[in-house]
């Protein structure tokens, strides 16, 4: 009793509207993480987060605008590709179905170097990552493995890429993952850039690039491909704002190949949740932007005012 | 023109020019992260490298700028110094890509690889940039006791410009526009604030007669 009103005597209408606010806010950021936070780390690019809810694993660049994971892991089945544009990176094997020096541009949790090496034990892959933070986050919450055939570099992706041009270095499976973020790397979206991947591609290489579907950038970046590579396969999902582009150097294959190739994939493939079998039929070549677009280039490139 | 009045003409335009040095001198420093990352990527060391050279170019630039200022204080130098920051400025436009494609073949290490890129780029022309201050307050101050007001004002007036020229070249001016076109802008800007300087110098006065002129 005496306690209670020492309790109601000390806490004068001030405070308590100062305290209500507090909650307020308090139930406002649970509400829109709705996630216990695991782990936090911070790193001059960007403050990373782990969360988990219902056995679901994810991490988050910024926490505070919601729905941002980059990553997410069914703890209970980790094999399992929880987003579209994960699954959806599967579709580049159906152009190039033994892929042997792979390299990816962008980790997030590496879940898909862990499957690609699970696929592939022989292959050679090779992850360029900006930021030494998410890479120790992949590590120690993500099962993210380094090994002889797993090679992690810490480095800006256009200048590894740039070097590894010069030393005559080929890759036949790349994957281009640095989009998902915040900011957008706006030196990765250019002619020049695309020129230089095309550089450490091998002839039958594929280049698979997941970027956005929406925004005023899905035509600037559609015609800055076309202006490298030709037609490409343009390759959306209802229901994920993403698109990912699946690009080679030779001729595209026909839909015929591309069934083909997604028949013995069929099983391997569904462990991880991608229904490989739904891709071809979804991989178009035709535009469905506007032409006139102006293409991205290192003198022209406004990538995160043109994405908003 | 009396004399008094070219006065008053040639402050404003020295004040303007304060300005434009100010704005010209980030929307160049806002486009080098641009220049640098095609080679040196966007790592948090290029920015680094080019807010250090810039940091350093102008700290030299003040040092220098206030030394000539106390030998003879010409307009006819004033003037000059915005015309080599335009001609200093045009390496960035023609030789970057070859300079950095030589460093970059050179040195492995991407944040010394940005920083030598950005000294050999970006030090001469902001140094020029940077002597500009300090004589500008120089040609404007008459008198001891409003020395510091005349200061204040140039730090008002050039920094006002840096914020403007940050704001408008990383909302704007990259949307509109190619990296080198804004470069010509930034050049031509130079080129005429320092023509502005000259002619307003060169005005002839007439003597003003049966007035009385005030001298400041």
């Amino acid at each position: 009793m005496k306690t209670k009103k020492t309790l109601h005597r000390s806490i004068n209408p001030w405070q308590q509207c100062v305290l209500y606010s507090l909650l307020a806010l308090a139930s406002l950021f649970t509400g829109v993480v709705t996630a216990e936070t695991l782990h936090e780390e911070r790193s001059v690019y960007r403050n990373i987060f782990v969360t988990e809810v219902d056995g679901r694993r994810c991490l988050l660049f910024n926490a505070v605008r919601g729905e941002r994971n980059q990553t997410c892991m069914n703890m209970r089945n980790p094999k399992e590709f929880v987003f579209h544009y994960a699954r959806m990176t599967m579709a580049g094997l159906l152009v190039n179905p033994d892929p042997k020096n792979i390299l990816i541009a962008g980790l997030g949790g590496g879940t898909l170097p862990t499957a690609l090496h699970e696929l592939y034990p022989n292959a050679k892959i090779e992850i360029v990552e900006i930021d030494q933070a998410v890479v120790n986050v992949a590590k120690n919450f993500f099962n993210f493995e380094e090994s002889e055939s797993v090679e992690t570099h810490v480095v800006d992706a256009r200048v590894f890429i740039k070097r590894a041009g010069l030393a005559g270095r080929k890759f036949d499976f790349i994957v281009l993952d640095a989009f998902t973020g915040e900011y957008i790397p706006e030196h990765m979206l250019t002619q020049e850039f695309l020129e230089e991947v095309k550089q450490v591609m091998t002839p039958d290489g594929v280049l698979i690039s997941n970027t956005f579907s929406t925004s005023e950038l899905y035509a600037h970046e559609s015609e800055t491909y076309r202006a490298v590579f030709g037609d490409f396969f343009n390759l959306k999902m209802s229901g994920s704002g993403n698109r990912v582009i699946i690009a080679q150097q030779k001729t595209l294959p026909s839909l015929g190949t591309l069934k083909a190739n997604a028949q013995p994939l069929h099983e391997t493939l569904k462990p991880y949740g991608v229904e490989i079998l739904e891709f071809p039929g979804r991989m178009g070549t035709r535009p469905d932007w506007d032409q006139t677009r102006r293409v991205l280039t290192d003198q022209f490139s406004p990538a995160n005012l043109l994405g908003r | 023109m009396t004399e008094s009045r070219k006065n008053t003409l040639m402050q404003k335009v020295i004040v303007c020019a304060a300005f434009l040095n100010g704005f010209v001198i980030m929307t160049i420093e806002l486009l080098g992260g641009r220049v640098l990352s095609p080679y040196f990527g966007t790592s948090v060391y290029v920015w680094g490298s080019i807010i250090t050279i810039f940091m350093l170019s102008l700290s030299l630039g003040y040092l220098w700028g206030g030394r000539l200022s106390s030998r003879n204080p010409s307009h006819g130098m004033f003037a000059g110094f915005f015309g080599l920051s335009a001609l200093l400025s045009l390496p960035i436009i023609f030789f970057a890509e070859w300079t950095m494609t030589q460093v970059f073949l050179v040195v492995e290490d991407p944040r010394y690889g940005s920083l030598i890129a950005a000294t050999l780029l970006y030090f001469l022309p902001i140094c020029f940039m940077g002597m500009v201050s300090p004589y500008s307050i120089r040609l404007l101050v008459s008198s001891e006791e409003h020395s510091g007001r005349m200061a204040g004002l140039l730090y008002f007036v050039s920094t006002l410009g840096s914020a403007l020229g940050t704001l408008l070249t990383s909302f704007y001016f990259v949307l509109w526009f190619e990296i080198d076109t804004i470069m010509w802008g930034a050049v031509s800007v130079l080129l005429l604030s320092g023509a502005a300087i000259l002619i307003v110098h060169r005005l002839p006065v007439r003597e003003a007669t049966g007035v009385h002129r005030y001298e400041n």
